[in-house]
C-alpha cells in the first residue's frame, strides 16, 4: 500500500472516471457540486434533476450539503468539490463535524490547483492534508484516496455510510474539456425541489 | 473610564426572545444557523431546547447562508441568526439568494451605532443595513420591543410568501448597551 500511494503524478486518478465510479448506480442520490471542474465532472458523467450544480458561492459546497442532509434525513447526500473550493471553506469541516449528519457524505477532487484561473498550486500542493484536518473535526471516515480499487470503496461507503464521511481523492491536474451543465439558478433549484419534493417553489 | 448603563428609557419588559421563538414556530422554520451574539443568546437556547428545530453553530456566518440555501433545497425553511459584523462576511454567499431566488430570513443584532464603546464595532456597523439592502435583502428594522414579533412574521412573510430573502435588523438602542463593568 506504501508503493501505492508513492505513485508518480502521472498515474494519477482520472476525475472524470472518479466521478463516473462514484456516481455508478446512483439510486436516489443527492449530489452538490462545488464550482468549477467538479461542475463540469459531474454534468460530463450525466446530468440529472438530482444534481445541485453551484456556479459561485464558493466555499458553500459543504454547507448548503449539510443543509440538505438535515432536511432529508432520509437521502443519501453527496458534495463533489475541489480542494480550492473546501479550503475557501474549511470552517464547514468543523461546523459538520460538530453536527455528526450521518448521511452526508464529501468529496474532495484534489488536483493541488486552482485550475478555473490558471493552474496555480493551491496549499494542498504545499502539504496541508485535508483529509488530516476533516479527521480532526470529528469525521469518523476521513482518507486520501489514491488508487481506482480505494475509489471503488469510496463508492460503496458514500451510498452506505452511517457516519459523515470525508475522501480527499488526489486526481491528475490535467485540464479537461468543459462539459457545462445549465447555468440557470432558478432553473437548477426549482428543478432540484421539482424531483426532491414534488414542487419547484 | 465611564461605566456605560443599560437603555434608560425602558417600560414593561418584553419577552421578545420568546416572540421570535413563535413566530418562527408558526412559520414551521426548522433550521436555524447562528453566530452566538449576546442579544441572541436567549432565542438561541429557546431553539436549542425546540425540538422541532435543528441547531447548528457556524464558525462564520456565510457558512449559514449555504446552510439555508440546503435546507430550502432540502424542503425546510430556515433562519440565520448573527450580530451585524457577520453581515460583511456573507457577502458573496448572499449571491446565491438572487442567482437561485431562493428565500432566507437573517435576524441580526446591531453593534456599532447607539452608545457602542468599542471604535472597532463602528466600521461594520455602521453599513450593515446599507450591506443587506445591497445585497438584495429586505431589510426590516426594529427599535422597540412590542414590533419585534410582527416584524419577525413580517419578515417571514417575505421570504416564504414572496421568495425575497429578508432581514430583521435589531436596533441597538432596543438591545441595550453592552456592559462593559460586570
Amino acid at each position: 500500500m506504501d508503493r501505492l500511494n508513492k505513485a508518480p503524478a502521472e498515474s494519477r486518478l482520472d476525475r472524470r472516471q472518479v466521478v463516473a465510479t462514484l456516481l455508478r448506480d446512483r439510486a436516489d442520490l443527492l449530489v452538490v457540486t462545488g464550482l468549477g471542474a467538479p461542475t463540469y465532472d459531474c454534468a460530463a458523467a450525466g446530468d440529472h434533476p438530482n444534481n445541485f450544480y453551484l456556479w459561485g458561492a464558493m466555499g458553500g459546497a459543504a454547507m448548503l450539503g449539510l443543509g440538505l442532509a438535515t432536511a432529508q434525513p432520509g437521502r443519501r447526500v453527496l458534495v463533489i468539490t475541489g480542494d480550492g473550493e473546501m479550503l475557501m471553506g474549511l470552517g464547514a469541516l468543523a461546523t459538520i463535524g460538530a453536527r455528526k449528519p450521518a448521511n452526508l457524505s464529501i468529496v474532495v477532487l484534489d488536483n493541488e490547483r486552482y485550475a478555473e484561473t490558471g493552474g496555480q498550486r493551491t496549499h494542498t500542493a504545499h502539504g496541508v492534508d485535508l483529509a488530516a484536518v476533516a479527521a480532526g473535526c470529528g469525521f469518523a471516515s476521513a482518507t486520501t484516496v489514491r488508487t481506482k480499487a480505494q475509489v471503488e470503496t469510496l463508492r460503496d461507503a458514500v451510498h452506505a455510510a452511517d457516519c459523515p464521511l470525508f475522501a480527499a481523492v488526489k486526481v491528475d491536474p490535467a485540464d479537461l474539456p468543459r462539459v457545462l451543465p445549465p447555468r440557470d439558478g432558478v432553473y437548477l433549484a426549482g428543478r432540484f425541489r421539482q424531483a426532491l419534493l414534488g414542487e419547484a417553489f | 473610564m465611564i461605566a456605560p448603563h443599560e437603555g434608560s428609557d425602558a417600560p414593561a419588559r418584553i419577552d421578545w426572545p420568546a416572540q421570535i421563538h413563535e413566530a418562527l414556530r408558526a412559520w414551521e422554520v426548522r433550521q436555524v444557523g447562528y453566530v452566538p451574539d449576546a442579544g441572541h443568546s436567549r432565542l438561541i437556547e429557546r431553539c436549542h431546547a425546540d425540538p422541532q428545530m435543528v441547531t447548528t453553530v457556524l464558525t462564520t456566518e456565510e457558512e449559514g447562508v449555504a446552510l439555508l440555501a440546503g435546507a430550502w433545497l432540502g424542503g425546510q425553511r430556515g433562519v440565520l441568526l448573527m450580530q451585524s459584523s457577520g453581515v460583511g462576511n456573507c457577502i458573496n454567499m448572499f449571491s446565491l439568494l438572487k442567482s437561485c431566488r431562493m428565500p432566507l430570513v437573517a435576524i441580526v443584532t446591531m453593534r456599532g451605532e447607539w452608545g457602542e464603546f468599542n471604535p472597532w464595532q463602528i466600521p461594520m456597523g455602521s453599513t450593515t443595513p446599507r450591506s443587506l439592502e445591497l445585497a438584495g435583502l429586505a431589510t426590516y428594522r426594529v427599535e422597540r420591543e412590542e414590533l419585534v414579533r410582527e416584524t419577525v412574521e413580517v419578515a417571514l412573510g417575505c421570504a416564504y410568501d414572496t421568495h425575497c430573502p429578508s432581514a430583521v435588523i435589531l436596533s441597538q438602542r432596543m438591545l441595550g448597551r453592552k456592559k462593559w463593568t460586570d
